[in-house]
């Protein structure tokens, strides 16, 4: 691994202006992830973390600080930062096969084979020429991730993936994200407001706390894939990140004793 | 949530293959679809109509049996008279449609795409609109006499507002969300309409040219009607003035089935281009 290819965030801050006054969303944020690592990202709503994915995406560019993908500054969004979306957001004129493509064409050999590959990684086979309306949410979202991944991202930067699906399509989509991830070795951070989702994918697991966001702590999880939840190991990671959580609760608390419910990361 | 899980969904999807349904269309399997239920009323009509025909409850002068009708129908046919005034009219029909909703067509593109475009056209477009198209017929013989010209721009002008109208809000009815994906996997300027606008657009689109088509015959009638001496519109006309009541209805027969054909031939389209929606269909 050469010592450039890795994503670097260096002093990243961003402010909203409104009627209201400026506001914080995102302080100081100094990150190091060398290419290949596989990183969450949890903390309360508003902590700017879906506003941290859209800056390294290059798909908001109102920012101070620098991010930069294996030293090359990132200016605008592309295939090299694969995007996946709360949403499948997959485009329903389009058959699953299509979907995947999307502005590739399958009359190329190469993309034919990469595509016909990965419906079968994401477990989809038989499904290329169904339209996205004759599918499940987990299966969209599959989809999704196969479209992403058939770029050869350098880094795939997910908003709350599976975030709208229930707890059994969850677990499956993580293993089918896990497979995916240690054959194509691609850098991923998943932002994620489930505990458990967090700590079961990162090989770090970054705390962030609100108002204004800042990286509260980093929490290093070396625990051998597939994990275990149930394992001893694996409850001892999963306290010391809610014990953070549960602890900036109470901060911020303490200092305005207003419910922690609002929107402003969106 | 769907109902849809990794173990049922091969059998669903063999169910979409064999009869290419939506899930929704499935609960309607059970229900039994008798064959041409649409053309049971117009027989019942017919059959009420024949009977009060031959029982001389009125006049063939004022209501020409269905029997009578179709003699008159066939005697036309077999004169020559109903085909070529078909064929005029057909000609302009389509000629004025092609010139109308091809300009709409592209004006209503444009404007979708661009707002600068939008803000310089669209005023004036939608004041137009609110003229009644038919009142500027006397405008258009004035301009540009009794011949072709002024019929094809008339049924143009009719065909050109709801064709544009759809156009215009099929582009611009487009989901954010699905631009920010197509500007993360880079989709170039052609990809982004060929593969996000267009089929976005097209449902509207595909309204927009059903209506035009309907406005197209009216502008056609009217055409004919003011200021010509062939077509069926003067068919109907001239009839009127001879007390041919039953050449009237051979007119209106004419316009119903070329009607119903040019609209089915749209819903055709509809269904084999807008085969991915997924909608409720009663």
């Amino acid at each position: 691994m050469s010592a450039i290819e890795e994503l670097v965030i260096r002093d990243l801050s961003k402010t909203f202006i409104s009627s209201q006054g400026a506001l914080s969303v995102l302080r100081d944020i100094d990150m190091q992830i060398p290419q290949g690592e596989f990183v969450t990202v949890i903390g309360p709503s508003g902590c700017g973390k879906s506003t941290l994915l859209k800056i390294i995406a290059g798909l908001d560019a109102q920012h101070e600080g620098d991010v930069t993908l294996d030293g090359e500054p990132v200016r605008a969004s592309g295939v090299d930062k694969g995007f996946i979306f709360q949403e499948h957001r997959l485009f329903p004129w389009l058959t699953v096969e299509e979907n995947i493509a999307a502005n590739l064409s399958l009359k190329h050999r190469e993309v034919r084979d990469k595509v016909d590959k990965m419906i079968h990684l994401v477990h989809m086979d038989g499904f290329a020429k169904t339209y996205p309306r004759q599918l499940s949410g987990g299966m969209a979202q599959r989809v999704a991730i196969a479209r992403a991944f058939i770029r050869d991202p350098k880094v795939l930067l997910m908003d709350e993936p599976f975030g709208a699906l229930d707890a059994f399509t969850r677990a499956h989509m993580q293993e089918v994200l896990l497979d995916v991830w240690l054959q194509n070795q691609t850098t991923v951070i998943l932002v994620t407001h489930d505990i458990d989702e967090a700590v079961v994918l990162a090989q770090r697991v970054v705390v962030m706390s609100a108002k204004p966001g800042t990286i509260r702590t980093i929490v290093p999880i070396d625990l051998p894939y597939p994990r275990k939840r149930s394992s001893t190991a694996f409850l001892e990671l999963r306290r010391e990140v809610l014990n953070q959580l549960e602890a900036h609760m109470m901060e911020a608390h303490a200092v305005i004793s207003a419910p922690l419910n609002d929107e402003g990361g969106q | 949530m769907h109902p849809i899980h990794v173990e049922t969904a091969k059998d669903i999807q063999n169910v979409n293959r064999r009869t290419s349904v939506t899930p929704m269309a499935i609960a309607h399997v059970g229900r039994k679809r008798l064959p041409f239920v649409g053309s049971y009323l117009p027989i019942v009509v017919l059959v009420i109509w024949q009977a009060v025909c031959s029982l001389q409850l009125v006049i063939p002068a004022i209501l020409p049996s269905p029997l009578e009708i179709a003699v008159a129908f066939w005697q036309l046919t077999r004169s020559g008279v109903l085909i070529s005034d078909l064929k005029i009219s057909l000609i302009r029909v389509v000629f004025g449609f092609l010139l109308g909703a091809g300009l709409g067509l592209v004006t209503g593109a444009f404007a979708g795409l661009y707002k600068r475009f939008e803000d310089v056209v669209d005023p004036s477009v939608q004041m137009l609109r609110t003229v009644p198209h038919l009142a500027i017929t006397p405008l258009f013989i004035l301009w540009l006499g009794l011949g072709e010209w002024s019929k094809d721009v008339l049924i143009a002008t009719g065909a050109f507002f709801p064709m544009y109208m759809n156009t215009f809000m099929g582009i611009r009815s487009v989901d954010a969300k699905l631009f920010e994906v197509a500007r993360v996997l880079q989709f170039n300027r052609v990809q982004q309409f060929t593969k996000l606008m267009l089929p976005a657009a097209l449902p509207n689109v595909l309204l927009g040219l059903r209506l035009a088509i309907g406005v197209s015959w009216l502008g056609l009638v009217v055409a004919e009607m003011l200021g010509s001496s062939s077509g069926v519109g003067y068919l109907i006309l001239n009839a009127q003035q001879f007390s041919q009541t039953d050449v009237v209805f051979v007119g209106l027969i004419i316009f119903a089935l070329i009607g119903k054909l040019s609209d089915s031939f749209v819903r055709l389209l509809e269904r084999r281009l807008l085969r991915w929606r997924d909608n409720y269909i009663g």
